[in-house]
């Protein structure tokens, strides 16, 4: 079919339907983020908002920026710059936790 | 695969390679651009983080000053204007200019929108006498000063980056309607997509860190 050739063009559109199934998804994480902050659960309050923050922002990454149907070489891209912030973040953490 | 005409095939041909070769490149370098940017915010989470670990107590306190309706608004209406920013790609790749505009303007409304509530939400807290160096703020422990002060510094920054957003937005817009961003050259506009889906992800993580404290 034609339409094999023209995706060397340009990749093949992403349909509306996922778009929208991605914000209702990211909705109602948002809608479950505020809920759980009411709920007192101590310490993992923060973590379980971080939580839910890293799948939304990965949900946006691959969906929305379209990662997940582009080239490997961004998907190595944002590993590498991903993986530099970790050990930034780590070392840091190491540094003022391990201090005094 | 045999299904493929000649003059298809030679149309494809001409045309493939160089195109996709440029639109790579355009992407790549918006998404380096876009590692600067995540390195700049990711020093202030980091400084947050930091001063959350100090000041555990006085963050818990300031935390809960900030308004969670202002902040939960506002995850929505950027959440939906990145959503309104992926179909304007979409529609533009379908060859519906008309379509990609409309969202495309939805976006920058949605964006304008976005700072119109922020500015309510700043003008409460300064009418509340919660500014940096505030007499207010210098009464109360140190720890809650410099929540307020991370707190203005990277809104503020990030509200810069929706400012900024709104005008390549806009500039974007004026390419489709003068027709020289099209369904065979929407690259500009995904690039643009790509920024403005950054500014969402740099939110998505203040959220929590300045309105959800309970």
């Amino acid at each position: 079919m034609s339409k094999t050739i023209t995706s060397g063009h340009h990749e093949a559109p992403t349909s509306y339907g996922i778009y929208v199934l991605i914000w209702l998804a990211l909705m109602s994480l948002t809608a479950i983020t505020a809920v759980v902050a009411g709920i007192d659960l101590a310490a993992f309050t923060l973590v379980i908002a971080l939580l839910i923050a890293v799948v939304k922002s990965s949900l946006v990454v691959n969906v929305f920026m379209r990662v997940k149907y582009d080239d490997k070489i961004f998907k190595i891209f944002i590993a590498i710059a991903g993986g530099t912030l970790t050990v930034i973040f780590l070392l840091t953490f190491a540094d003022v936790y391990f201090r005094r | 695969m045999s299904d493929i005409t000649i003059p298809e095939a030679r149309q494809a041909a001409e045309h493939a390679p160089a195109h996709k070769k440029d639109t790579q490149g355009v992407k790549m370098g918006m998404w380096l651009f876009l590692m600067t940017e995540l390195l700049l915010f990711s020093g202030m989470f980091l400084l947050y983080s930091v001063y959350r670990y100090y000041y555990t107590k006085e963050f818990h306190q300031a935390g809960m000053e900030t308004h969670t309706m202002f902040g939960t608004v506002n995850t929505m209406v950027l959440l939906t204007s990145s959503l309104t920013m992926a179909l304007s790609i979409a529609a533009i790749e379908r060859g519906k200019k008309w379509l990609s505009v409309t969202f495309l303007s939805s976006t920058i409304v949605l964006g304008l929108g976005f700072l119109v509530i922020k500015y309510a939400e700043w003008s409460t807290e300064i009418a509340d006498g919660i500014y940096p160096g505030s007499p207010k703020l210098l009464q109360h422990p140190r720890g809650f000063e410099l929540f307020f002060a991370m707190y203005y510094l990277m809104t503020g920054l990030h509200g810069l980056h929706v400012l900024v957003g709104c005008g390549i937005l806009i500039t974007m817009l004026i390419f489709i309607i003068r027709g020289k961003i099209t369904q065979d050259d929407p690259v500009r506009l995904e690039a643009a997509g790509l920024y403005w889906h950054l500014i969402d992800i740099v939110w998505i993580f203040l959220f929590p860190l300045f309105y959800l404290v309970n």
